[in-house]
């Protein structure tokens, strides 16, 4: 559906830094389906927004092809270039940007009323189709409201509205939550995520919220420094971390150092680490003697009373309890193996006071492998 | 900021310390304690800017209603009966109405290229825009007359070949509006550049994305967005017009072209002046500045409603012109020649020639210092130089001084009326300069103050009109000031002068200082009110370049022109090394 290919582009670079150039996107490419909530995902300052911008036709990438079906829209070697207002996709800004000056009917009817003559639709058909859309936000009892008299979240609706008026093949969402309060922001994730699939949306979302973006995509991106730094599923990306960027991006993670010490079936490793030996995934082949991280989620950190009996029993490992702290859902135990510090997640029902002997033990599943080159 | 304006709405009591509240419990009322220097001080500043503020209007309704012996409305009847009056008040408004437009057309259409667009050469509209503080408008008339002239022009003659002789003429109403317009040009883009500022790219950008082509995104989203201060503008440079003097002075006058601001100098230069009928068209004229200035503020408050969704700064995300790239960046710098370097140059080819020939190969070969050496040693020129800076050094220094104080006592005491003195420091901005010379010559020609005739009527009117300049600065900078540290300053013991003069003077400095610069500037150029003030031996620069070009002294009056916008420059240079927002700077 959304295809990019190496796509790059620069920015000048700022008074102080005059001459040097900023590279915001650089060499990205990037495939998603039809029907896929694709989600570009990252700290602040990498590129997401520029990527989105350039999709859309607002920023003019240095190199690089971007197709929507079978409409090529960007292709510096074809010089193919459509402007944004040729691009006919939708696209909601994290400012909203409702015009102020009407009210909230004109704002979703804008996009049909500047339709090319060829194209236009009777008053009618206009009248009927920005209703059915209002309906479909929930703000059709709001149509002769003046705009800026919505509240945020009907804004955001408002926007969401207006960029699905044209029922465009592909809608682009930069972070469309990041203006609303907590609770109304999980609102509407469930929201936007009930519209995409019901409404059978391609869309490409951009956020800097990990949480968002596990519960909402269909695939994520996680971008770094203009590049993108793993593809995948939310669960895999999760649970698989390729690079410790992502691992510790996407909520917090113990990483063991170690070497490769032999390859056991399928994608199964055994990593001898100076804490103890660990079985642990990678999806990458890893030839022994590669020095490599493991890497595992506090809540994959199961927790026992007492010390191992039998010593060097793979991925269970001896430890003590340094402190505890109580958050609610979970308790969160940091305890020390030798020089090492693992955070572990546990059930409310299991806590620990500090110094307490526990035994730890590291599911082979869910211990996944990361070059350690960076 | 919020932070500190919060903080010093917290009532002063609360945060007393218990000592002190007890102390002044025991202690009680005494005369004493209402006499302190404080409310000396308070007292005598409102008194001070009521006095300014209202006299010279009080007698200018006195003089113009009251002929000595009873109410009459004799002084509007004779100056409306006049010759040719319904011609004066059209050609008024005509001047003003086209000038506005021209100025808001090239204003708002250089400030939407800089703001919002990759047009190249950007630098150039900014130092365009700081043409009105450089060169004084009646050196930007001269100029144009020196190159718009039917028989002296630098145009006509270039255009001669194809168009005949004197095709351009400056000196007609159409001139009046082109000169006017290009002078006001820059004020309109910086007060379109600030709102094109404020508004957020996304809302042109969503335009766009819904399938809009610029000319849709420009009438239905860009132009709408910036009406508010579009209407402020066309009020503004309404108001500006109807006020200005110098065009209809060296550029109306000649041809007949009579407005209300060049009648007044007329009935007041006639023998015998007629100060009554002055005063009629003086009121009239500030009736129609008074509706401008009170719609226009009436706008700008409503204009706030839009600023609720797009008041931050953004990141200026310039559009790609595409193929008008070029176009663009020909109008820019079209309007530079013109607005800028042909006045410019003109002026300094004037102030080398002996006497005054058009530019030609000729001409450039009678190369003479001749006018710097009689500017630089002339005693008049240096008389002027010396009453101009004697009058822009103490009309800064005194304004920038007083409303310090005043700025204090609206933002941070509760004294009830203050907003009175806050509006009344701003009343002198709807009058004008030549309506505040009538204003002042009626107050000191009865006034038992023998200041007429003298510099001081000078200073008097720099004053009052300077002062809603200075307001605004100083204003701006006390609200910046947490009322805290003034606090503390107080419950260490200091008293309310010295911890006027220890802590807030020298954390307004930078703010004063930017204030100070600017008046110092403009009241350089100030010809409107000297013109009626000044008295013979007591002139000012301008006054001098306006008496120079009556007696046709034309190259000395460029020489002495050019030293000015040098200064000028300097003084610009100054104020932005300071960090003082004169005009605005590329970012
Ligand atoms: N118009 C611009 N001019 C200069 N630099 C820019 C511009 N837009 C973005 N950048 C730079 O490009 C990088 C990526 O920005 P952006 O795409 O907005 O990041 P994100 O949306 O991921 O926070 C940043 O370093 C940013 O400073
Ligand atoms: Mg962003």
């Amino acid at each position: 559906m959304l295809q990019i290919d190496n796509l790059r582009k620069t920015f000048d670079g700022s008074r102080s830094e005059r001459r040097s150039r900023v590279l915001a996107v650089d060499d990205l490419s990037l495939t998603a389906e039809e029907g896929q909530m694709f989600t570009l995902l990252g700290p602040s300052g990498c590129g997401k927004t520029t990527t989105l911008r350039c999709i859309a036709g607002l920023e003019h990438p240095d190199r690089g092809d971007i197709t929507v079906g079978d409409r090529t829209l960007f292709s510096d070697e074809r010089g193919i270039r459509l402007a944004a207002n040729e691009r006919g996709l939708g696209m909601v800004f994290q400012s909203y940007a409702i015009w102020p000056h009407m009210n909230v009917f004109k704002n979703a009817a804008l996009p049909l009323e500047v339709l090319p003559r060829s194209r236009r639709l009777s008053k009618k058909e206009i009248t009927a189709r920005v209703e059915r859309v209002l309906s479909v936000v929930q703000l059709d009892k709001l149509m002769d409201r003046p705009a800026t008299n919505l509240s945020g979240g009907q804004q955001q609706r408002l926007a969401l509205a207006r960029a699905l008026v044209m029922e465009p093949p592909l809608l682009l969402l930069d972070e469309p939550l990041s203006n609303l309060d907590a609770k109304l922001r999980e609102e509407m994730r469930f929201e936007l995520k009930r519209l995409q699939r019901e409404l059978n949306i391609t869309a490409v979302y951009v956020t800097h919220d990990q949480v968002e973006a596990l519960a909402m995509s269909n695939k994520i991106a996680v971008m770094r420094e203009g590049r993108i730094e793993q593809v995948g599923r939310p669960r895999e990306i999760y649970e698989r971390p390729s690079s410790r960027f992502v691992a510790d991006f996407i909520g917090t993670s113990n990483f063991i150092d170690g070497t490769v010490e032999s390859h056991e079936t399928g994608d199964l490793y055994l990593v001898d680490t100076p804490h103890g030996k660990i079985r642990a995934t990678s999806a990458a082949d890893l030839p022994a003697g590669e020095k490599v991280a493991v890497s595992i989620r506090p809540e994959y950190v199961e927790v026992e009373k007492g010390a191992v009996p039998a010593s060097d029993a793979v991925g269970r490992w001896s430890g003590v309890v340094e402190t505890r702290a109580f958050l609610g859902e979970s308790v969160d135990h940091v305890i020390r193996v030798g020089e090492l510090e693992m955070r572990a997640r546990c059930h409310p029902s299991l806590s620990f006071p500090p110094d307490t002997e526990v035994t730890i033990t590291l599911q082979e599943k869910m211990c996944s492998l990361i070059p350690t080159d960076e | 900021m919020t932070d500190t304006l919060d903080k010093s709405e917290t009532p002063a009591s609360e945060r007393t310390p218990p000592v002190g509240r007890l102390k002044r419990m025991t202690r009680g009322w005494s005369w004493r304690r209402v006499f302190t220097a404080k409310t000396l001080i308070i007292a005598l500043v409102i008194a001070f800017v009521g006095y300014l503020a209202m006299v010279p209007l009080a007698y200018l309704l006195y003089g113009t209603f009251y002929d000595g012996v009873s109410i009459t409305f004799r002084f509007f009847s004779e100056a409306y009966s006049a010759y040719g009056l319904t011609e004066m008040v059209l050609n008024s408004f005509a001047y003003a109405i086209g000038s506005t437009i021209l100025s808001v057309v090239i204003g708002t259409t250089l400030a939407y290229l800089t703001v919002r667009t990759n047009v190249p050469f950007k630098g150039l509209i900014f130092t365009a825009s700081l043409v009105p503080l450089i060169i004084p408008g009646i050196l930007h008339t001269i100029a144009w007359i020196f190159l718009a002239s039917p028989r002296v022009g630098l145009f006509n003659k270039v255009l001669e070949p194809v168009f005949g002789p004197g095709v351009l003429n400056v000196f007609s109403l159409g001139g009046m509006m082109f000169v006017e317009g290009l002078h006001l040009s820059p004020l309109v883009f910086l007060l379109m550049y600030a709102a094109f500022r404020s508004m957020d790219p996304s809302l042109e950008e969503s335009a766009q994305m819904s399938g809009a082509r610029l000319p849709t995104v420009l009438r239905r989203i860009s132009l709408p967005l910036a009406k508010p201060a579009l209407a402020a503008s066309v009020l503004i440079m309404m108001v500006r017009a109807l006020e200005g003097f110098e065009v209809p002075a060296l550029l109306g006058i000649p041809n007949g072209t009579w407005v209300f601001t060049s009648r007044i100098w007329r009935v007041l230069n006639e023998y015998p002046a007629s100060y009554g009928q002055a005063g009629a068209y003086a009121l009239s004229l500030l009736a129609l500045t008074t509706v401008g200035v009170f719609w226009q503020s009436r706008l700008s408050k409503r204009g706030r409603a839009y600023e609720t969704v797009t008041g931050k700064g953004f990141r200026p995300r310039p559009m790609d012109l595409g193929k008008w790239r070029w176009p663009a960046m020909a109008l820019v710098f079209g309007y530079f020649v013109l607005a800028v370097v042909m006045p410019t140059l003109i002026l300094v080819y004037a102030s080398f020639q002996p006497f005054y020939a058009m530019p030609s190969a000729n001409s450039l070969k009678t190369f003479t210092l001749h006018n710097y050496a009689y500017t630089l040693t002339n005693s008049q020129t240096l008389g002027a130089a010396q009453n101009s800076l004697l009058l822009g050094l103490g009309s800064a220094t005194g304004v920038m001084f007083l409303m310090a104080i005043v700025s204090w006592v609206v933002v941070r005491t509760k004294i009830p009326g203050r907003w009175l003195v806050d509006n009344l420091t701003f009343l002198p901005l709807i009058i004008p300069g030549l309506v505040m010379g009538v204003a002042l010559l009626f107050v000191y020609l009865r006034f038992p103050l023998p200041i007429y005739g003298t510099l001081w009527i000078l200073f008097i009117a720099y004053f009052t009109r300077y002062m809603p300049y200075g307001m605004r600065y100083a204003a701006s900078s006390m609200y910046q000031i947490s009322g805290e540290l003034e606090e503390s300053a107080q419950t260490s013991g200091a008293s309310w002068w010295q911890t006027f003069r220890r802590i807030n003077l020298p954390l307004l400095m930078p703010g004063l200082v930017a204030g100070w610069i600017y008046i110092l500037m403009v009241s350089v150029r100030e010809l409107s009110s000297s013109i009626l003030l000044y008295s013979p031996g007591n002139e000012v620069l301008s006054i001098l370049i306006w008496e120079q070009w009556e007696n046709g002294q034309f190259t000395e009056l460029a020489a002495l022109g050019v030293l000015m916008v040098l200064v000028l420059v300097v003084l610009v240079a100054v104020a932005n090394r300071l960090g003082a927002k004169v005009g605005v700077r590329a970012d």
